[in-house]
């Protein structure tokens, strides 16, 4: 276990023109700490997760992440592969739309083994092992491993995403709205999933939602955006049970009653 | 009425030496796909337009033309390309692989081993291996350039997930001189050994995608596979009944409504070339073969 932060976010700006995407986010993420980032729609927090993930270029400020090495590097002055490279072994991207992260026309199987692939494993019998054991970790039926995701319900298809993402046992997950369009009972039994993994694993995560109670749920920290900028952040219990900013305490309590 | 007079081998000469530059570059770097600016030919796309446009950049007026379709030298497509170029350059044609200088084939590389002096031109239809997998351009180019081929395995992968074995059987990816995986246009895999090490050139050429590529003489080429999965070309398990040829890449004929079959070379050349030699069939062979996997 290292106390250094495994991803620094320094200062990050990005114009959209003359537009304001987000302005001046800095943040600090440590090994296996999970941090959520929520607003209303428009607040930037899908541009800050894209910056932070290296899909879109800051318009100023910088990120550094922390290597398997040990070195601290700056995203933006890696070369393309490298960067590519560590985007598919090091990190994970669950997109909100499962079709976004998944091959549709590709088995389940060759959906998990990619990644593994990717890096250069060629022994068949060792990557549908290591598919069939992850299906099993994200609790889908291992007699689906042959179908493709098309058969697959929307919840399945949302924890086939997180296992091909987590095969290479990545260290940093970014997460854009995991839950996003599922209903209610199948919300809980993917937060339940994330959470388990997330901490038997013990990988950071980012996870942006506009959803207060994922945020409760995963997060030991949050940060709350609005209009492109951060307003308030600290650990999530603290925030969400005492918000200082006006914004915060209006989308406290404009959570339902359970 | 007199008729409309071409150019030495139907295209200007600009359009040629825009071809040859990409010809050239394709030479330079083995199995990079080299976008050129592909022109209307007077047949239509699908019938070997990038091949025939490949084929008229290179030839000159003493080389000596070859076409073949499937192997065979009779087939619509093989004549009607002979005969454009017996019209449109005067070339002389052949159908003897040894006499060729300029080979242009669709789906097969001949039998006899070709040599320093010649060169293969493929017609091809999809020149991007990875083109099913990932539909995007812009992404397929980028993972070529980055040496990112796992997704070609992931294909791979599904053929032994879903039949238990590699089944894709033509237009097997190879990787040209360790870099660049390309698409060795749909040859049987069986032919897949001949393109390495070879000493002809090999050239490319997409029409209607507009891409030429290349293989140099003497270029290693491996064919793609898993370690517990290893590549291995498919051949019937039977010899020609027309020349008892054990090696060569066989045909599958249907040659009544009963079911009954025969297998036949599929390079004609290399059939009447043996059989000129005297090999006959083999008497009163059945198939050998039972039942296609």
């Amino acid at each position: 276990m290292n106390d250094e932060p495994l991803l620094i976010a320094e200062g990050l700006t990005k114009h959209y023109g003359r537009q304001l995407g987000c302005r001046d986010a800095s943040l600090e993420l440590y090994e296996g700490e999970v941090m959520a980032v929520v607003g209303e729609s428009g607040s930037g927090k899908t541009t800050l997760l894209q910056m932070l993930s290296t899909q879109i270029e800051p318009s100023a400020g910088r990120v550094l992440y922390r290597m398997r090495d040990g070195s601290v590097q700056d995203l933006w002055t890696m070369s393309e592969p490298a960067r590519r490279f560590l985007l598919r072994t090091d990190w994970g991207y669950v997109h909100q739309d499962p079709q976004l992260g998944l091959r549709m026309g590709v088995s389940a199987g060759g959906n998990v083994g990619e990644r593994l692939m990717a890096v250069g494993n060629r022994n068949y019998a060792s990557i549908r092992t290591t598919a069939a054991d992850w299906l099993g970790r994200v609790e889908i039926p291992q007699s689906r491993i042959d179908d493709t995701p098309r058969t697959y319900s929307g919840g399945m298809r949302q924890r086939l995403q997180i296992a091909r993402n987590l095969v290479t046992a990545p260290r940093l997950i970014f997460m854009d709205e995991p839950t996003g369009g599922l209903d209610v009972s199948v919300q809980a039994r993917l937060l339940d999933l994330l959470r388990r993994i997330v901490s038997e694993m013990r990988i950071a995560a980012i996870v942006v939602t506009h959803d207060l109670a994922v945020a409760r749920l995963l997060s030991d920290r949050i940060m709350v955006m609005k209009g492109g900028e951060v307003i308030e952040a600290g650990l999530t219990d603290q925030v969400l049970d005492d918000p200082n900013q006006p914004y915060t305490q209006l989308l406290v309590s404009s959570i339902l009653p359970a | 009425m007199t008729a409309p007079v071409y150019n030495f081998a139907y295209l200007d000469e600009q359009t040629k030496r825009m071809i040859r530059r990409a010809i050239l570059k394709a030479i330079a770097i083995p199995g990079y796909q080299v976008p050129f600016a592909s022109r209307e030919m007077p047949m239509p796309y699908g019938w070997g337009t990038g091949g025939v446009q490949v084929t008229a950049a290179i030839l000159g007026p003493r080389d000596v033309l070859k076409v073949i379709d499937q192997g065979s030298d009779d087939t619509t497509n093989a004549v009607s390309i002979r005969k454009f170029f017996t019209r449109t350059a005067g070339v002389r044609t052949t159908t003897a692989t040894g006499e060729a200088t300029v080979i242009q084939t669709r789906h097969r590389v001949p039998e006899a081993a070709l040599n320093e002096n010649q060169v293969l031109v493929y017609q091809v239809p999809i020149p991007e291996p990875l083109r099913f997998l990932e539909p995007r351009e812009t992404e397929t180019r980028r993972m070529h350039a980055l040496s990112e081929y796992g997704l070609m395995h992931v294909k791979l992968y599904e053929d032994i997930a879903r039949h238990g074995h590699i089944a894709t059987a033509y237009a097997y990816p190879v990787q040209v001189d360790g870099r660049y995986v390309m698409d060795p246009s749909p040859i049987p895999k069986f032919d897949n050994p001949k393109l390495s090490d070879c000493a002809a050139l090999q050239l490319f050429g997409a029409g209607r995608e507009k891409r030429i590529y290349a293989i140099p003489p003497y270029t290693r080429v491996t064919s793609r596979d898993f370690d517990d999965h290893p590549f291995e070309p498919y051949r019937h398990d039977a010899s020609c009944e027309l020349c008892a040829a054990t090696e060569s890449y066989l045909d599958e004929v249907i040659t009544d409504d009963a079911g009954n079959r025969m297998f036949v070379c599929s390079d004609t050349d290399y059939c009447e070339h043996r059989r000129a030699l005297g090999h006959g069939p083999v008497a009163a062979s059945p198939p050998a073969e039972a039942v296609h996997d």
